[in-house]
Parts: structure tokens; C-alpha cells; sequence
């Protein structure tokens, strides 16, 4: 059994050390909303946060996630993440909304990391998610109007 | 003043719902009824009828069903627009349910339950509006009768009947199930431009909240009891088949439930992804390569190259080209190539299916319920109404979810398991068995007068078919229309014309990718336009303003893009300009690019975009599609390709097959022209023309034309 904290709750698994975390969300614990997309690390559509860092849980080790905590889309609800929601509406980002739980996880510990992030700080944490339809710039401009949210982004 | 439209009275149709309330929908499939008789909403068990747009329950919820597939480009909204316009509801008052797989559903511009050619809003544009004004009409008699006033002084809004004297009021949930019982009108008055609230509104996607909290359920997310996970290897090489397999290491390992031989290779089946992936890499097959073991894309190119010894099937001629080869002041010949594409989409290919005895459920991410239906149908020996397509959201489409084989693999499974069964595709599988763009040659011919102008233009198409895998009967005389739209319809006024075409077929499969023929042809023919633009010293805008003079519609986008970008004023040091414009899909789309090329790097800084697609459902979905376009049509022209060598696709993830990334962005503005024209497709409208203008850009700040993609410097 291996023993895992996800969104704040503690869950028990019985699977292979080496089994990706990706696969432990979705298919043993129901939490499909971290979506897979390469399986090499390599799209971003599987980001989540292991003790706050942005990591893609198609090339982690369920092991590597024990005594961590581990947020998913799914439990992703602190201030942060309300002020993402709003700009990613506000901006209509999403399209076929694949890659969006990976593009928010992503987004939300940028701004952890720089409240105030500028055009360079977001390209350098958003260059790992893929986004097929094309809603990069939304994405960077919600991105800004979430961590400014009295300046109306344009 | 609104516009009063005759209703075909055996195509619309009204019923009570099951406990009550108003259907209304579409009368398609159904036993023929007398004539003048209006027709019923068939309601079985299903809480939607087979054939029902609307439902409005006595309750007050009213529910609006999408027969199109929602794969990002916004139809889950913009259909239901068209529908709420009439209706008098606010898109905050209703929920939307995707449409089974049914006649009614039918789209009347591809004859088939499909979603795809840019057509979901062309079709619907009239019967929506129509089905919304037909139930707004039944609902408003009842509330007049009730009052004893004149239907036409009773107002609708936001989901309410108001009294002439503006107090009382019912709610429609009050008025449905009378409504039900009220005598067909005739015809229904349809609200004039002018008078629309909702249509050309900005309004916010409905399926955003969900899509942003990870609730959003994709076909790859469908979770049934007792369903197990398949995943199955395929031969590596085109035509190749199985001649054997050993699944003793597959089966040893935790997990693994099943090993069995499938129409597309050897499938695992398993308690999970995971381990379904582990049990492919322990299998080992032996499989018959067949004829295409050595095939390259090099040999493919010598099968291309050999038929320009031969003429084509001519498609357009006009004037006398060969004489005009031999009387121009100047000619010039050029070979363009485009390579295959694979689609890519981020949600890899994926099917649920639950077969039983007596039905079977198909839960997948499709553009194309009737052709998934069908397959579940012939796989299972079912009838139509035992085979159930479910569509979840779709994480892309593109074109590739217009296929089915994903559709075999679940339902195979299921069949043979007897239990529910979810086939996922890894990303390799997704690479190395598309059905590709087309890889093609193209050779082409100007010559200009004296002045510099263009008197002739010969094209030949060199390329795979499309529909000669799809749909055989719709080549015609050797001519696949897919294959040379955006070519044969070549909007220049130059008296001599010919655009011939060669098919020939590969053993890659090919598919439709994101606007079809026209993704290159726009390239292939605006590059070209350029070489004899630059060969004739004249400006590429300028030339092309002479040459369509008579084309109103690509002049109007030609010029709003060129203003926008401010064509006439000097780029920055070091920036280059390139104009680009095309008609596809019933829209006009013009493209200005500004990039610069660094020690052979192009980097594209910035994309003006003008679209003519007729009145506006929805801007901000015209916006987000033409941005997306953009993107999808820059990742073709500057990042990967499909190519084989011994007989198998060299790529297989994005570490080989790379995808434009945000550090590879440029600023994107997307202006709409103001028309009054009926709708346009906006789905792919948007990508022809950003190949050419990044291409013709590149000539302008190397002199050296780009004639195959992706660039290489």
C-alpha cells in the first residue's frame, strides 16, 4: 500500500512503486481531470503540484509523490486559483479545454513563485504546456489579469 | 419588422414531453404523416427524444440539444444562440445535452450526423432559428388564450409571457404541455437583424466553467463499472498484418485481464492504463510487413515527381495556356512540396463501448455519430436503435474524430469481453496512425506580359485522394474536389488558366486535417503569386488588388488586413511583411505576417488577420477561431512533418513531431468585416492564408522563395 495526501485528503493506493502518478489519479482514484497527453513529459497536460512545484505526473513515480502533498485540478481552490478561474472567463481561454487543467496548474504556481510575473516569467513557465487550439495569448493575458486584477488587461 | 417564413410542415414537428412539457424538433426518419397533419416528437424511455431541439418542462428547465460535436470551436454555444434568439431565453436559463446519434440530427450540408467542413452554424443557421420561433409562437398562443388577448400583443422575455398590459405573466414552464396541443402555425415570424439580441453578441462559452475545474468530461474520461482498459499495437508498417503473437509475458503481468488479436493488431486489456501499456511492451509479435517494407518518403516523392511527364486530369482551363507558355515576355516554373501532417490532437484517440446481447453504448469523442453508430452496428449485428452513441466532449478534433477506427477498437473488445471496454491510444499510436494530411508536388507555371503582369497560370496537383478511401463514389472523373480546392477556385482575373490534377494514391493513409485541400493550395497558389509578383517588380498587395478587381470578398479582407498592419508603412529594421488572402469554407480570410529570419530562424512577431464570414454568430468565437487557426497553420509551416522510412512514420511524440509552443508566439489581431451576407465557416477559414503570408514574408527578407514546408533555411 502506498499512502498519499491529495487535495488535502489522505488516500491509499495498491499499485507498483514505478507506476506514474498520472495513472494513480486517473484511473485508480477517479481524478480525471489531470489528463493525459504524451506520457514523456513533454505536453504539460498532466501538471499538478507535489509540495507546490509544477510537475508532470505522466513521468512521476507514484513513489516520488509519498510525504509530499500532492493538488490536482480538482482540489486547486485557494485565492490563486479563484483569480485564475476569473481571468481564464473573462478572457474566454478555453477551447476544446484539453490542456486547460494543465495551463492553470501550471499558472497557479508561477504565481506562487511571482505574484506579479512579467511577459519573460510567463513564457518561461508556460513554454511546457502544449495548447493545439492555440489559446497561448489568452492564456498569457489572463494570466496577467489574474495577477492584476484592478488593471483591466486589454 | 420581423420576417415571416413558411414552415415545411413535415419537417417540424412539436410534441408533449414524457411528464409533461413542450418538444419541439425536427420530423426526420419518422413514418411519413398526412399531409397538414402536424407530426409528433417521438419520446421513448430516453429523457431526450431522438428527434427534439428543444424541451421545456413544466418545471421551468429548459433544455436545448446540440446535434454538433463541441471540439473547441465553440458550437456548444453558438448553436444554442440561435435557438435562445428566437426563443426569448437567456443562455443563463437553459442547459444544453448533446444529441444521440439520429436522422433529425442529420447535417444537411454533409448528409450525415457529422461535424466538420465548417459547417455547423451554415446548417443550422435557419432551422434553429426557425425551431426557436416556431416553440416561442406555440407558447405565446397559449398565454394569449388564456388571457383573452391577441397573440400579437403578448411580449417574450428571458423565458416569460407578458401581458399586453405589461403585468401579468406566465412562465413558459407554465405554458409547455398546453403548448404541445396547439395546431401547427403555418409559418413563424424570424426577428430581423436589427431586432437581435443575442446573435452578434460576444457571449460567454457555456462549456468554460467546466473546463476550467477539471469537471469537463471527455470521451478519455468515461468511467463505467466493471470497465476495463485496452491498448493495442499495430504493425509498424503501412498494409503490413499479424502473423503471430506470444502473450504468455502480457498475461503474467498484475493486472492484465486479457491478450487477444483485434482487426488493428494485438490489444492488452487490463485493469488500468497503466498496466494495459506495461502488457504491450511485453508482448512479442511477428508480424507480415507485407508489400510497404522499404517504402521512404523519398520514394514516395519519385512517385509523385513521375507525373508531371504525363498531363493530369484538367480541372480549370481557360484562354489558351500553352500558347501563352510560348508567347510570355517572361515565364516562370517552381516545385512546391508539402510533406504529410499528422493531426495531433491533444486528447489521443480514445472509444468506450458496452456491448451487450441486447444493445450496445458507444461513448466517444466523434465528429461523426452516424459513421460510429454504423460501425457498432456492423461489428455488433445490432439495430440502429440498440446501438447508442454517446458523445463526450472532444479534446480536438481537426478532422481525425471524423474517423472511426478507434470506434472499431472499443467495440471489438467489448464484443468479445462482454463487458465494458475503454481503448486508449498512446500518443505514438496517434502519431503513427493518422490518417495524414496529404503529402503532395505541385508544379507551376507563370508568365507575365511585357508590363510585368501576369497572362498565365498552370498548376498541376500531384496528390493522394482523400475520398478515394472516404467516400469512392464523390471522385468523379479521376478528380477529387478536396485535393484541389483552393487551387481550381483561384480568384485571380489572368486570362489563361489551367489547373490539372493526378491522383495518386499511397499506402499512407490520408484523412481531412484542418481545411482540407485548401491548407496548402492557399500556400502553394499565394507563394506562387508572390514569385511572379517579386519576377514582374510589382508589390505583392498591389498586384493583387488589380487581379481582383471583380472579387469583392477578398478584396474587402485584402484591404482591412493591410490597413490593420499598416502594409504601406516600412517594417521595422530587420522585419519583413507577407500578405496572403483565401476563400474556403463560404468565409474570406486575409493574413498580414511580420517576421524576421536570424542566421536561418524565422520567428514570426506578428499576424494581422481580416475575416469576412458573413453576419456573426458569436465575435469572440470568430476571434478564438481565427487565432487557433493561426496557431495550427504556423505549427505546419515552421515546427514538424510525417515521414517515413522503411515503410513506418519516423515520428511518434512531440519531442519529433513538435508543436508551436508560447515562446514561438506572435501578437495575433483579428479584425471581422462588417457583412450582411449569410453565414460563413470559421472553423478552418482562418488557416489557409498563414502559411503563404509567413512564406511570402521569408521571400521578402531572404529573395529566396520557400517552396516546401516546413521552412528549412
Amino acid at each position: 500500500m502506498i499512502l498519499l495526501t491529495i487535495n488535502n485528503e489522505r488516500r491509499e493506493v495498491d499499485v507498483p512503486d514505478d507506476t506514474p502518478l498520472l495513472w494513480v489519479l486517473r484511473d485508480h482514484l477517479g481524478l480525471t481531470g489531470t489528463k493525459f497527453g504524451c506520457g514523456i513529459g513533454s505536453c504539460g497536460s498532466c501538471v499538478v503540484h507535489l509540495d507546490g512545484a509544477a510537475v508532470n505526473a505522466c513521468i512521476t513515480p507514484v513513489s516520488a509523490a509519498v510525504d509530499k502533498a500532492v493538488a490536482t485540478i480538482e482540489g486547486l481552490n485557494n485565492d490563486i486559483a479563484r483569480a485564475l478561474r476569473q481571468a481564464w472567463i473573462g478572457v474566454q481561454v478555453p477551447q476544446c479545454g484539453y490542456c486547460q487543467s494543465g495551463q492553470i496548474m501550471a499558472a497557479a504556481a508561477l504565481l506562487v513563485q511571482h505574484p506579479q510575473p512579467t511577459d519573460e516569467q510567463i513564457t518561461a513557465a508556460m513554454d511546457r504546456v502544449l495548447c493545439r487550439c492555440g489559446t497561448y495569448n489568452r492564456v498569457r493575458r489572463a494570466i496577467h489579469r489574474a495577477a492584476r486584477p484592478t488593471l483591466e488587461a486589454t | 419588422m420581423a420576417r415571416h417564413i413558411e414552415l415545411d410542415r413535415r419537417s417540424f414537428l412539436k410534441g408533449v414531453a414524457v411528464g409533461g412539457g413542450l418538444l419541439v424538433g425536427l420530423h426526420l426518419g419518422l413514418p411519413t404523416r398526412a399531409e397538414g397533419v402536424a407530426g409528433t416528437v417521438v419520446e421513448p424511455q430516453s429523457p431526450f427524444a431522438p428527434n427534439a431541439w428543444i424541451r421545456i418542462e413544466p418545471s421551468g428547465g429548459i433544455a436545448f440539444i446540440v446535434a454538433r460535436s463541441e471540439m473547441g470551436q465553440g458550437v456548444m454555444t453558438a448553436l444554442p444562440m440561435l435557438i435562445a434568439e428566437e426563443l426569448g431565453v437567456g443562455l443563463d436559463q437553459i442547459t444544453v445535452r448533446f444529441a444521440s446519434a439520429a436522422p433529425a440530427y442529420f447535417n444537411n450540408l454533409v448528409g450525415q450526423q457529422l461535424t466538420g467542413g465548417s459547417t455547423s452554424v451554415r446548417d443550422a443557421w435557419t432551422k434553429l432559428r426557425e425551431a426557436g420561433a416556431l416553440a416561442r409562437w406555440l407558447l405565446v398562443q397559449v398565454a394569449a388564450e388564456r388571457w383573452g388577448v391577441a397573440a400579437d400583443g403578448c411580449r417574450v422575455e428571458r423565458g416569460v409571457v407578458i401581458h399586453p398590459d405589461g403585468g401579468e405573466r406566465f412562465r413558459f414552464g407554465q405554458l409547455a404541455t398546453a403548448a404541445a396541443a396547439v395546431p401547427m402555425p403555418p409559418g413563424v415570424f424570424l426577428k430581423e437583424p436589427d431586432e437581435w439580441t443575442l446573435i452578434g453578441t460576444p457571449a460567454p462559452r457555456l462549456d468554460t466553467p467546466d473546463k476550467i475545474n477539471g469537471r469537463a468530461r471527455y470521451g478519455i474520461d468515461m468511467r463505467l463499472t466493471d470497465m476495463v482498459v485496452g491498448s493495442i499495437e499495430r504493425c509498424p508498417v503501412f498494409g503490413g498484418a499479424l502473423k503471430g503473437f506470444d502473450a504468455e509475458g502480457a498475461k503474467a503481468l498484475p493486472g492484465v485481464i486479457a491478450v487477444l488479436p483485434v482487426s488493428a493488431g494485438v490489444a492488452v486489456v487490463a485493469k488500468g492504463a497503466y498496466a494495459a501499456l506495461a502488457g504491450r511492451k511485453a508482448l512479442r509479435i511477428e508480424w507480415d510487413l507485407g508489400p510497404n517494407a522499404s517504402l521512404s518518403s523519398a520514394e514516395l516523392r519519385r512517385r509523385f515527381e513521375q507525373q508531371f511527364g504525363q498531363p493530369g486530369v484538367s480541372v480549370r482551363r481557360e484562354g489558351d495556356p500553352d500558347a501563352a507558355w510560348s508567347r510570355a515576355a517572361r515565364t516562370l516554373e517552381a516545385v512546391y512540396e508539402v510533406p504529410f501532417q499528422a493531426h495531433a490532437c491533444m486528447e489521443p484517440m480514445n472509444c468506450t463501448a458496452d456491448v451487450r446481447a441486447d444493445g450496445c453504448d458507444i461513448y466517444v469523442p466523434t465528429q461523426a455519430q452516424t459513421r460510429t453508430q454504423r460501425m457498432g452496428m456492423d461489428i455488433t449485428g445490432l439495430g440502429e436503435e440498440q446501438v447508442r452513441v454517446h458523445t463526450t466532449f472532444l479534446g480536438g478534433g481537426f478532422g481525425r474524430r471524423g474517423e472511426v477506427d478507434f470506434v472499431r477498437d472499443a467495440v471489438e473488445l467489448s464484443k468479445a469481453l462482454r463487458r465494458p471496454v475503454q481503448v486508449v491510444w498512446t500518443r505514438e499510436d496517434d502519431i503513427r496512425h493518422d490518417f495524414y494530411r496529404p503529402a503532395g508536388l505541385n508544379r507551376l507555371r507563370g508568365g507575365l506580359d511585357v508590363d510585368g503582369l501576369p497572362i498565365l497560370w498552370k498548376h498541376h496537383i500531384v496528390c493522394p485522394s482523400i475520398m478515394s478511401r472516404v467516400r469512392p463514389e464523390a471522385v468523379v472523373d479521376g478528380v477529387d474536389h478536396t485535393s484541389v480546392e483552393g487551387a481550381a477556385n483561384l480568384p485571380y482575373a489572368i486570362p489563361n488558366i489551367g489547373v490539372d490534377y493526378s491522383l495518386v494514391d499511397t499506402p499512407v493513409p490520408v484523412g481531412f486535417w484542418r481545411a482540407v485541400g485548401s491548407s496548402q493550395n492557399a500556400w502553394i497558389t499565394e507563394c506562387f503569386l508572390d514569385e511572379l509578383a517579386a519576377a514582374g517588380a510589382q508589390d505583392p498587395l498591389a498586384l493583387r488588388r488589380r487581379l481582383l478587381a471583380e472579387q469583392p470578398r477578398h478584396l474587402g479582407v485584402l484591404e482591412f488586413a493591410a490597413a490593420q498592419a499598416g502594409w504601406d508603412t516600412p517594417c521595422a529594421a530587420g522585419r519583413f511583411r507577407g500578405i496572403a488572402v483565401a476563400e474556403s469554407f463560404g468565409s474570406f480570410v486575409a493574413q498580414v505576417a511580420e517576421v524576421s529570419v536570424t542566421e536561418g530562424q524565422v520567428r514570426v512577431h506578428r499576424v494581422t488577420c481580416a475575416i469576412d464570414c458573413g453576419l456573426v454568430v458569436n465575435p469572440d468565437t470568430v476571434r478564438a477561431q481565427m487565432e487557433s487557426c493561426i496557431v495550427y497553420g504556423l505549427t505546419a509551416t515552421l515546427k514538424g512533418a510525417i515521414t517515413l522510412a522503411q515503410g513506418r512514420v519516423e515520428q511518434g511524440n512531440f519531442h519529433d513531431f513538435p508543436l508551436l509552443r508560447m515562446s514561438e508566439m506572435p501578437d495575433i489581431s483579428v479584425h471581422i468585416v462588417p457583412s450582411a451576407e449569410s453565414p460563413g465557416g470559421v472553423g478552418e477559414p482562418g488557416l489557409p492564408p498563414i502559411a503563404p503570408a509567413v512564406c511570402n514574408a521569408v521571400f521578402a527578407a531572404t529573395g529566396e522563395p520557400v517552396r516546401s514546408l516546413p521552412i528549412r533555411l
